[in-house]
């Protein structure tokens, strides 16, 4: 059986240092956008979802494992920080760890469920979770069903920077991107994700050699819902609310879409994914439904002919790994 | 206690859906090793199909009943020529992420058209009005439903259990390469199959069709529900597909009876209780 993914990145010195040139391009190139006069807030949502889809690649990617539910966690670290912030008038810093600490919880809780299964099921069992999580969100009260928690204060994080001037939360936001994107490089290219690859690779080796797979599994869904929760966190700031559509399934499927369009399993793909689809939903705003169309068509398009993703393709042509 | 058998009947109806939904599923799954996500679409299709059928060309509902899942059936089947068969010895992740873009196209074309509500369609003339049974009052289109659904899970449970045919099906689903070998042409048998197991989604679509009102996304929050019911039954056997079917649509129209908050969650939490204690499903193999 081929894996999921065609992308297999070396750990060579030279693929570091390849991939640190372009983390450091891409740094200086998200640093000077406000001087660029681009819509800030078009980059700032694009960062959250760069970042999930980053959490998700690091699952689907070096774990195998193509989780169909992310969305719940982008959404639950969304409801938690915004009714911190909103409610117990949380500072943003403790709003943000109220977030990422109940995407880690949730992490743990359905990482124990989903993580009995392989392949197809673990999909099929992340998804159905998703859905619970959305009708459970959808009744209870602090969620305010289909409003949403709305007019979320920004406040000072750290008492300091005042998150209402769009250009310091830009900044604060590409912070927090980039600490998670490096985590998640570090995480790829350490023991631990050694470990990964190898179980994804093939699992009865990885076992056969005493690596007790399960848990190596499990941590590294926690890992990826718990930085996916972080950027929803993020994402409250941005865009001042926290609504069902963040918990949504069509939310799943476009972190999915980013990542698969990027390209799975490479470590900038995801990044590039998320800013060409968000892009895509800004500029095709008033076609209404056909955006679904369209998304649809990208999905099809990418896995009959498009397998390795745009990044995917641009490595594989220069013989780099991005 | 009426409304006990009531929602007892809506629960029965539901689970003849996912019954008919989750065997689709499981006979695609043992041929193609694809998880069909566009199976909730292609369900829509199947009531889109008897509602144009009655109102472009006045065609009823028991045509309808033929004509709809052969139709949708067929359009299965050049999905699968064109785009499915392609994807034959990669990840079976590939083909769900392919379906799901499938199901988009095809939800985004039907909303674009025809909006977020629902269609009317009527219940058929044979089957209007109700029959008091003594302890509760049935209405007789929703036991033609039960009725007419278990009857075609029977049927299909008997063509791939006990006929010639279903035994190529079988060994095709064991070992394809020796299936050829034997001469039987396993790439036509791999499109039938999808065509078969989308014709029942299809079918599905035209029972609920009088029921639920036509909707274009009546199949998206569907069929999220039909892959907990495999996840619970496994797709190991095509008896289990239909009873687990079957069991959670009753317990779910129990649970809108006793505890109506938690209807719309109970597959789900069943899903992870059964995940807890046997997480190879109730009749699946281990994968």
């Amino acid at each position: 059986m081929t894996a999921i993914t065609d992308n297999s990145i070396p750990v060579t010195p030279r693929a570091m240092r390849d991939e640190m040139i372009v983390f450091a391009i891409m740094a200086v190139l998200l640093a000077i956008v406000p001087l660029t006069g681009i819509y800030p807030f078009f980059v700032m949502q694009a960062l959250c979802f760069a970042l999930v889809a980053c959490a998700f690649n690091l699952l689907i990617g070096y774990g195998g494992l193509l989780s169909f539910g992310h969305a719940m966690f982008l959404g639950t670290a969304g409801y938690v920080s915004a009714h911190a912030l909103k409610v117990w008038g949380l500072s943003p810093e403790l709003g943000i760890l109220a977030g990422i600490a109940a995407a880690a919880a949730l992490g743990v809780v359905t990482g124990f469920v989903s993580i009995r299964r392989q392949g197809i099921y673990f999909s099929m069992i992340t998804l159905a979770l998703s859905q619970l999580l959305y009708f459970i969100y959808l009744q209870t009260p602090f969620t305010h069903g289909e409003d949403g928690i709305q007019g979320i204060p920004q406040g000072h994080l750290f008492g300091i920077f005042d998150l209402s001037k769009s250009t310091t939360l830009y900044y604060v936001v590409l912070a927090g991107f980039l600490a998670g994107f490096l985590l998640i490089y570090r995480t790829i290219n350490s023991p631990f994700g050694e470990v990964l690859k190898a179980i994804r690779e093939n699992e009865p080796r990885a076992i056969s050699l005493g690596y007790k797979t399960d848990q190596y599994k499990l941590l590294a869904y926690i890992l990826s819902g718990t930085l996916a929760g972080f950027a929803g966190s993020l994402k409250v700031f941005v865009a001042q609310n926290a609504s069902l559509t963040d918990v949504h399934w069509s939310m799943s499927g476009e972190i999915v879409l980013m990542t698969l369009v990027g390209g799975l399993g490479t470590v900038f793909g995801p990044v590039v994914g998320a800013f060409v689809i968000i892009a895509m939903q800004q500029y095709l705003a008033g076609f209404g439904q056909w955006v679904t169309v369209i998304q649809g068509v990208i999905f099809v398009a990418c896995v009959l002919t498009f397998r390795r993703g745009l990044i995917g393709e641009i490595a594989h042509y220069f013989r780099i790994s991005l | 206690m009426q409304a006990l058998y009531a929602q007892l009947l809506v629960g029965l109806i539901n689970g003849s859906f996912y019954a008919l939904l989750s065997l689709g599923l499981a006979v695609i799954f043992g041929m193609l090793n694809i998880i069909n996500f566009a199976h909730g679409a292609l369900y829509m299709m199947g009531a889109f199909c008897a509602y144009f059928l009655l109102n472009v060309a006045g065609i009823g509902y028991w045509p309808a009943l033929i004509i709809a899942p052969i139709a949708v059936g067929i359009f299965g089947m050049i999905l699968e020529r064109t785009m499915l068969q392609w994807l034959s010895g990669l990840d079976h992740l590939y083909g769900l992420l392919l379906t799901f873009g499938i199901a988009l196209i095809v939800q985004g074309v039907f909303q674009n058209y025809f909006g977020s509500s629902g269609l009317p369609y009527a219940i058929p003339d044979e089957l209007k009005g109700g029959m008091n049974l003594g302890f509760m009052f049935l209405p007789i289109y929703r036991g033609w439903v039960v009725v007419f659904s278990l009857a075609v899970c029977l049927a299909t449970w008997y063509l791939i259990e006990r006929t010639r045919l279903g035994a190529y099906l079988r060994a095709a689903t064991e070992n394809p390469t020796l299936v050829r070998a034997f001469g039987i042409n396993v790439p036509r048998m791999i499109t039938l199959t999808y065509g078969l197991g989308v014709g029942l989604a299809a079918l599905a679509g035209v029972l609920s069709a009088p029921i639920n009102q036509v909707r274009p996304l009546m199949g998206a929050d569907l069929i999220i529900v039909v892959f907990a019911v495999v996840v619970i039954g496994g797709m190991g056997s095509i008896m289990g597909s239909i009873i687990t079917g079957f069991a959670l649509g009753v317990i779910e129209g129990l649970t809108k009876y006793f505890y109506p908050e938690a209807s719309n969650t109970v597959v789900f939490v069943l899903m992870v209780l059964v995940l807890l204690i046997k997480p190879t499903g109730l009749t699946g193999r281990a994968a």
